[in-house]
């Protein structure tokens, strides 16, 4: 499935929500179901600067698909990084690098990439194509 | 009592003066619980900056036309209103800033440098708000003086036993919040301020969150220095007071050099202008401190007593009815509070408290509150913190309770 696939199933998939509520507690479930974060890789250095809470991002590669790993201690932030993990994770570098994003505004979780320090959507997006490019320049 | 309180305090009709209260957030009624970050304004504050915008916009103080005119006279009564407000003695004690961060950074960079020498110490609490922390961490630095901070006790209250110990004849400075803005806690700053004169030592009050609830009197308390910003007040944001005993202001060199702050200015040498203006250098916000006045006014004109008499019920209301909710443990209980209810829940991050409430349209606020030392203190990374103003009800607290419930239901 290509990125947009992906997306573009995320986005049918929160059409059938009615309401806030209902997103949210969709967006909890999957939060508490992704595996957590293997202790070694909740390293300094893969903590992902947000205000409130705590998010580690992991990255990693098998040939030329880059794999993403993420944990949080708030719950919702985990199920956006699910999110983000299931639409990215398993690409190659240069489709990471190139992806625009449109599901976060489609399924209305939009406000969370806002530049209000709350957390570190927007901060960890950032981070997962940076590794992408990282990675698209050491294989070239 | 209800029947009273509600009688005497027109909880319906001061709604009714904030136009930002009548509206839904994701389809439900706003109830905004975040008014220790900041207050929301009443009609007359938002009428008077269109008002100068649309009258009498114009540079104060050396102009000649009329609009000047009436400017400055406008800038110059909220100068007396705020005096008038905190109970100051003298008018040009009132130095406007940009607000109670900006206040602590001119004390620190002035009468701070001009005072503390290597060895000496400046006293806080271990309560106090970022604000009142790296001004003091900075100017320490600076002139090789010492921090020393009070230790806070579980409940949330300043161990005045162990402040006496750290007073001493190298204390020089003693800087605290008068209410703390994670936890609510009103601080015996009295004893604090008697305590600290009697070694000579001076002292900076926070006042950031004491001034829209308590009375103010800076005479009575004989504090040294106080400083409060206007957005938290019900005013506009950008706009702050630093009061300063007379004596002291004028002792202290200027802040920051430029327009208005001088007398006579060349190249060999510049003398400084009187009290306040020393310190006001540059073209003011003089629209956000016009309007500043009507939110002064607004406050007195309902009366701070009855305004605190009825936040406090909020706040035993409040405490009650969320102590019911399992798992729901309240962080700050000190005996004397302001309308402030800091709160942690088992195995909920507050990052997700808030979200989900946002989704209810209630407004709280949720991290460290810019307090870490003290979310350290307390073995936290943060809080929820619902904060209540004067145009709160009971039926909103309902509502968070409700909305608290639901955040358990959905997370577990």
């Amino acid at each position: 499935m290509t990125i947009n696939e992906t997306q573009d199933e995320i986005i049918e998939e929160f059409s059938l929500f009615d309401d806030w509520e209902e997103k949210y507690e969709y967006i909890i479930d999957i939060g508490k179901k992704l595996p957590p974060l293997q202790e070694q890789f909740k390293t300094e250095d893969n903590i992902i600067k947000g205000c409130q809470s705590r998010v580690w991002l992991h990255a990693d590669r098998d040939d030329e698909k880059v794999l993403f790993a993420g944990d949080s201690d708030a719950v919702i932030v985990k199920g956006l990084i699910a999110l983000l993990i299931r639409v990215l994770s398993g690409h190659t570098a240069e489709e990471i690098a190139r992806a625009d994003l449109y599901f976060i505004d489609r399924i209305g979780m939009k406000q969370h990439l806002a530049q209000t320090r709350a957390n570190g959507l927007l901060a960890m997006l950032k981070q997962m194509k940076l590794y992408a490019v990282a990675y698209s320049t050491m294989s070239k | 009592m209800e029947t009273v309180l509600s009688d005497i305090f027109a909880v319906e009709s001061i709604r009714q003066d904030f136009p930002i209260l009548n509206q839904t957030v994701h389809g439900k009624p706003l109830v905004y619980f975040d008014n220790a970050a900041t207050t929301q304004k009443p009609r007359p504050v938002i009428e008077a900056l269109a008002q100068y915008y649309e009258q009498f916009n114009a540079n104060i103080h050396r102009g000649i036309h009329t609009l000047a005119e009436r400017a400055t006279a406008e800038y110059e009564a909220t100068r007396d209103k705020a005096r008038e407000f905190i109970n100051a003695a003298h008018r040009e004690e009132i130095v406007f800033t940009r607000g109670t961060t900006e206040g602590i950074n001119l004390v620190a960079q002035t009468y701070g440098r001009q005072v503390l020498k290597p060895g000496d110490e400046v006293i806080i609490s271990g309560m106090e708000h970022h604000s009142n922390i790296v001004p003091w961490q900075m100017i320490c630095e600076q002139t090789g003086a010492k921090l020393r901070v009070i230790p806070v006790t579980d409940s949330g209250e300043i161990i005045l036993e162990e402040y006496e110990k750290l007073l001493s004849e190298k204390t020089k400075i003693v800087a605290v919040v008068y209410v703390s803005n994670s936890l609510g806690t009103i601080n015996p700053v009295r004893e604090i301020i008697e305590k600290a004169h009697a070694y000579g030592a001076k002292v900076l009050l926070d006042g950031a969150q004491a001034s829209a609830h308590l009375d103010i009197d800076v005479q009575s308390l004989d504090a040294d220095f106080y400083v409060f910003s206007s957005h938290k007040v019900y005013g506009p944001t950008g706009v702050g007071v630093l009061y300063g005993k007379r004596e002291l202001l004028e002792a202290m060199p200027p802040y920051q050099g430029g327009g208005e702050m001088i007398k006579d200015v060349s190249f060999e040498k510049t003398t400084y202008n009187e009290l306040p203006y020393k310190f006001e250098a540059g073209t003011p916000n003089i629209a956000d401190t016009v309007a500043f006045k009507a939110a002064l006014d607004y406050v007195t004109a309902i009366g701070k007593p009855a305004v605190g008499e009825y936040e406090h019920d909020l706040l035993t209301y409040a405490t009650g009815a969320m102590q019911e909710i399992d798992g729901l443990r309240i962080v700050g209980q000190a005996k004397e509070k302001i309308s402030v209810v800091s709160f942690v829940m088992d195995g909920i991050h507050h990052q997700d408290i808030g979200i989900i409430l946002d989704t209810q349209g209630i407004a709280v606020r949720t991290g460290h509150h810019c307090t870490q030392p003290l979310m350290n203190r307390f073995g936290i990374l943060g809080t929820s913190r619902a904060s209540f103003a004067m145009y709160n009800t009971r039926e909103e607290i309902d509502r968070l309770v409700r909305g608290l419930h639901k955040v358990k239901k959905m997370m577990n």
